[in-house]
């Protein structure tokens, strides 16, 4: 699993869509509506599909439904109407979780006084593998290592994650995200709130996961510009899907129609 | 000249039984603590409270009906909590006032105000029974391999619901059976510290704990240290200079407390 940092990093990743493959799906949302109250649709008549080795980046102005999206197809959310399958299962049906990869958002969830090393929090990816009584394993360890030293951080691992900058903390979570080697990660807006820097390692780390691994990436930004360079296929939300398309395809609707977003 | 402590039974029971309750109230109190439950110990205290009115009342065994109060009552704030009908802490405030209400109700009926249920009010080791020590042995070996079964999954739900969930973990269930451990814990250390200042011994050593700022394992174990010596060293403290056992344990939690954080203060500043 260990890779190193290729030159090849530099070529878009989108240029090797060529990888994806078409003949099986990963996600597929079909006619999927959600809402909160029972009355106003947060999402309405939503349909797509992500393929094996997809990256796809959801994007559209805040409360457009995107994180609501991303839940649907975790199972943390019911869609008022519609279907979500992962794998070709229903979601309601779906066991194998250890398949999917969550990166929630940084800022909402995380309490930074947590008595955890990095060490700790990236063994928890294995927890649900493990089952009751059950102790984590030396394979366990030695998972925990390698996907610390995926995302470089394995020099890290006796530090406490609270003590980490924001950039180093969201590495942390990628790396509990693959240590259950999923084959698709979801992330929520991973890079906010991370200076400029930190977020060019971060894509080159996600580009890496996915060209390299061939890892299956759902991924919400608010940073367009950069999201249509890194990225295979373009969701854009705004409570309906507006379109679903290249970054070129994307961007060229966008400056025909003149949207802003 | 000094008698030897060890020469009580009492002492010896109420020992054993302090032991039990030192080890695992702050096994219980990370999670309650890091999950911001810590007032859903204080809230479960008072129910037994209303539990241990019913054993007077009936002439069962008080740790008993506080057991079964308890654990019935945490199902309810867990369910109620879970309905999103009401916030979390009116749930508590509900239950924290509403079985004080019935406890009263229940020993004004029974004349029950006398120096029996001053000790279950404020823990006094002369009271554990034999019988005490049995029931807080069954109770702590329960609590212990719930948390054995569930511990990975404790901590992971505790550090990150959302994540937890989407890895197959059933985090609901994990929140019960956070929440009938807290009432287990709770009824188990009734004869120790008293209804009023169970959430102490819970809540007091882990928050020290955390002050040192060490891995999950080490504050665990830290937590069980200043736990241990908390306990031990209260029983004594209150034999020789006859005190409120329960009252001094607590004091000492909370002077270690003050010491840990004025030594950081002196360090990192």
């Amino acid at each position: 699993m260990e890779t190193e940092n290729g030159t090849t990093l530099k070529t878009p990743a989108r240029a090797i869509g060529v990888r994806v493959d078409h003949s099986k799906n990963i996600i597929e949302v079909q006619d999927v509506f959600f809402s909160y109250d029972g009355k106003t649709n947060v999402l309405k008549n939503i349909t797509f599909t992500v393929h094996p080795g997809d990256y796809v980046g959801l994007i559209g102005p805040n409360g457009a439904g995107k994180t609501t999206l991303l839940k649907s197809m975790l199972g943390l959310l019911s869609p008022t109407r519609g279907e979500i399958r992962l794998f070709g299962q229903k979601i309601s049906e779906f066991k194998d979780w250890y398949k999917v990869g969550y990166v929630p958002q940084k800022a909402t969830y995380f309490d930074a006084g947590f008595p955890a090393t990095v060490e700790e929090v990236v063994l928890m990816g294995r927890y649900a593998k493990r089952g009751l009584f059950a102790r984590t394993t030396v394979e366990d360890r030695k998972l925990v290592k390698e996907s610390l030293k995926q995302v470089d951080m394995w020099e890290y691992k006796k530090r406490l994650i609270g003590d980490l900058s924001g950039g180093q903390q969201q590495r942390v979570f990628i790396a509990r995200a693959i240590v259950s080697q999923p084959e698709v990660i979801f992330l929520d807006e991973p890079t906010a709130g991370i200076d400029r820097q930190a977020q060019n390692d971060f894509y080159v780390l996600l580009r890496k996961l996915n060209r390299e691994l061939g890892l299956t990436l759902v991924l919400i930004s608010h940073d367009i510009e950069r999201v249509t360079n890194e990225v295979m296929h373009i969701a854009w939300i705004d409570r309906t899907l507006e379109s679903y398309s290249s970054p070129e395809e994307y961007l060229r609707m966008r400056k025909k129609e003149q949207i802003v977003i | 000249m000094i008698p030897d402590i060890f020469q009580y039974s009492f002492i010896i029971r109420g020992m054993e039984a302090g032991m039990i309750v030192a080890f695992i109230a702050p096994l219980i109190g990370i999670f309650l603590v890091l999950r911001r439950y810590s007032l859903i110990a204080d809230t479960l205290s008072h129910v037994s409270l209303a539990g241990i009115a019913i054993g007077l009342f009936l002439g069962i065994n008080p740790v008993l009906t506080a057991l079964a109060t308890t654990v019935l009552a945490s199902l309810g704030i867990e369910r109620l909590r879970d309905s999103k009908k009401i916030y979390g802490e009116s749930a508590l405030a509900l239950f924290l006032s509403g079985s004080l209400a019935l406890a009263i109700v229940l020993l004004s009926l029974a004349h029950g105000f006398n120096t029996n249920l001053f000790n279950y009010l404020f823990g006094s080791i002369i009271t554990v029974t034999e019988q005490d020590v049995y029931v807080i042995a069954f109770l702590a070996v329960i609590v212990v391999t719930l948390l054995l079964a569930f511990y990975k999954e404790l901590v992971y739900v505790t550090f990150d619901e959302e994540a937890a969930q989407v890895s197959g973990i059933r985090t609901r269930l994990v929140n019960i059976i956070l929440i009938v451990l807290a009432a287990l814990t709770v009824s188990l250390a009734i004869p120790i510290v008293g209804v009023l200042l169970i959430a102490a011994l819970i809540v007091i050593p882990v928050v020290t704990a955390l002050q040192l700022r060490k891995s999950f394992i080490q504050t665990v174990v830290s937590a069980e240290i200043i736990s241990f010596f908390s306990v031990l060293s209260g029983i004594i403290v209150s034999f020789y200079l006859n005190l409120s056992t329960g009252g001094t344990i607590v004091l000492i939690m909370l002077a270690i407390f003050v010491l840990v954080l004025m030594v950081k203060s002196r360090w990192f500043t």
